[in-house]
């Protein structure tokens, strides 16, 4: 249920213009690994790489090796719906379907796979729901409007909808930003408990986020506006918040930089 | 005074610059300090400095833009009124003298000394062409607005939605005289062999002959409603949410499953929205069918013969040449028209408001 993710020597384009350039990290299956670094390093970029997410924009691309679990995932033959169901994400904002009902905005992924039997999809849906910490708050009420729950059930919601389909992995892209800290912290707890099951990966500007819950910490950077990102050190997490090997980093983290 | 800007200097974060000279650093409160005299007399300037509040006008650009869209509101409804005290007024003497059943009648002759008209055969005909004219429409407009959407090339997309656009511009006497005079071949070769072939499902039944009919009209008026269904459809789906295409895409949805899950949910309200616009247009279209259609008095399901008449088309054709009781016939006919449009519209309304709870939160 959770695998390792290898990059070597990605780089990832905008039309012309280059956003990151020669990444290459392993992320160890059942951990979570944090990408840090200022904004426009291009660690969102790098996250949406590894589900090939990067791609749906008009004129990007990305080259280089990207493998999970020694499959490599920007092969010619691979099917990228396959990947995506493999390697699942959650948004900055929450983005639960404002058409659908709570239920069916988890089991949208089942439905996309062709699963119509009702007791598996509400099984499945309660599963889900359970993992996410959020049964209990919706429970009767799973035809109701899932835009209508407040922000922080809005994301549980959209987490309950990403491991639903049982990926390997799951990517969080800013996941608690638009979050007000209780509802942070509910994410925060649920990350620990997904570990057991998922890979998880994420990207946060919140430092004492990335120290709290991540066992690997990356940090990105740029040399200037324009310039490409690059993966400047990654490490153990508490190896990188007390005693960092590079210079850069030390500055990020203590607020003297970025 | 002696120590006030002693105060101000801790005041700000600039504290040293202010010694230094650099009141701006140190914010308003240096400057205040250096005002001559007591800084906390209040200046009466107008600005809402201090003193008492300044009164309320009684009049003024609030109340007079007020006034004017009140207005602008009241007469939609004194003008709605208006007419309809009109149409009723004109159509109850001529039901009056008619000396047959209004609403069953097959035919057409209220200005005969016996008037004698029903309004069945121009409703039916009105409501048959409208509803295969979107029968053919919709399908095809909203394929063109998901291909412009989210298929083509953004470029190509642009230039094609403006040449959608272009579509709707044309009058509808041009799309009537062009079916009259040009379209009406190939309906005629294409009507004589699905009678041919197809005969025996009684639509297209018959032994001609074949052109001036119901399918004529009903492409005709497809041809028309197409750009308008197209065009709002395709603004719908343009405004779906990017986040919500990228949750369905992330989720491993297909782009065709990515537009199920995502575009036409989202998009529906809007879409019914168009649809009922276009009908809206093809039921009161009136001089392209009045050209294309056959003219006839009966209800019929063919398609295919020539025949088919429609309320507006009829008013266009006898209209010229009625008396007093024939207008008034007419008139009456374009009541149970508005009629039919009303019911259309308020249906659309309810399925809009039976989905209120999930499209509110979408917008």
């Amino acid at each position: 249920m959770a695998k390792r993710i290898e990059a070597t020597n990605v780089s990832a384009y905008y039309g012309g213009f280059k956003a990151i350039e020669n990444i290459t990290l392993t992320v160890e299956p059942k951990t979570v690994t944090a990408l840090i670094g200022p904004s426009g390093c291009g660690k969102s970029t790098f996250l949406r790489s590894i589900n090939r997410m990067h791609e749906v924009l008009p004129g990007a691309r990305v080259e280089g090796n990207l493998t999970i679990d020694n499959q490599d995932i920007y092969d010619r033959d691979v099917d990228v719906t396959a990947v995506r169901r493999m390697i699942g994400m959650v948004f900055q904002r929450p983005n639960p379907f404002p058409t659908m009902s709570i239920f069916e905005n988890v089991v949208a992924g089942l439905r996309l796979n062709g699963v119509k039997k009702k007791s598996i999809l509400e099984e499945a849906a309660e599963r889900a729901l359970r993992s996410a910490n959020l049964w209990d708050e919706v429970k009767d009420r799973l035809g109701k409007p899932g835009a209508g729950l407040s922000g922080g059930q809005q994301q549980r919601l959209c987490i309950a909808r990403t491991i639903a389909v049982e990926p390997q992995v799951v990517l969080m892209d800013e996941p608690c930003s638009a979050l007000d800290p209780i509802s942070t912290l509910a994410i925060e707890d649920l990350m620990f408990q997904l570990k057991d099951q998922f890979t998880i990966v994420i990207v946060t500007h919140n430092m004492q986020q990335a120290a709290r819950v991540s066992d690997r910490t990356a940090f990105f950077s740029i040399e200037k506006t324009g310039d490409p990102g690059r993966l400047i050190e990654y490490d153990n997490t508490q190896k990188i918040f007390s005693n960092p090997s590079v210079k850069k980093t030390e500055d990020y983290i203590t607020g003297r930089f970025g | 005074m002696g120590d006030t800007p002693q105060r101000s200097a801790h005041a700000g974060t600039g504290g040293i610059t202010v010694a230094t000279g650099h009141e701006w650093a140190a914010g308003a409160s240096a400057r205040v300090a250096e005002t001559p005299g007591n800084p906390r007399t209040p200046v009466d300037n107008g600005m809402g400095g201090g003193g008492a509040l300044p009164r309320a006008r009684s009049f003024g650009a609030e109340r007079a833009f007020r006034g004017l869209t009140l207005a602008a509101g009241t007469a939609v409804l004194v003008i709605i009124a208006a007419i309809a005290i009109f149409l009723i007024a004109r159509a109850v003497p001529a039901l009056r003298a008619n000396t047959e059943n209004f609403w069953t009648y097959e035919g057409w002759s209220p200005n005969e000394a016996q008037p004698k008209f029903g309004i069945g055969t121009l409703a039916f005909g009105t409501v048959l062409s409208s509803a295969l004219a979107l029968l053919i429409a919709v399908p095809v407009a909203l394929g063109i607005a998901l291909y412009l959407s989210h298929y083509a090339p953004r470029r190509l997309g642009t230039a094609l939605g403006f040449l959608i656009d272009l579509l709707a511009a044309v009058p509808s006497v041009v799309f009537g005289l062009w079916g009259r005079d040009v379209f009406i071949n190939p309906v005629r070769d294409f009507s004589a062999w699905l009678n041919e072939y197809f005969g025996w499902i009684p639509i297209f039944g018959g032994d001609g002959p074949f052109g001036r009919s119901i399918m004529l009209g009903s492409l005709v008026l497809a041809i028309m409603v197409l750009p308008i269904i197209t065009s709002l459809s395709r603004e719908v789906f343009l405004q779906t949410p990017t986040a919500n295409e990228e949750a369905a895409l992330a989720l491993g949805a297909t782009r065709w499953e990515m537009i199920r899950t995502a575009v036409l949910p989202y998009g529906r309200p809007g879409v019914i929205a168009a649809v009922m616009l276009g009908l809206g247009r093809a039921l009161g279209e009136t001089i392209a069918l009045a050209m294309t259609l056959g003219i006839t008095f009966g209800v019929s399901f063919n398609l295919i013969q020539n025949g088919g008449n429609t309320i507006a088309a009829n008013i266009a054709n006898a209209f010229g040449e009625a008396n007093d009781t024939g207008r008034g016939a007419l008139i009456a006919s374009g009541l149970v028209l508005f009629t039919i449009t009303l019911i259309v519209n308020i249906t659309a309304r309810v399925i809009i408001y039976r989905r209120r709870e999930f499209t509110e939160s979408a917008a």
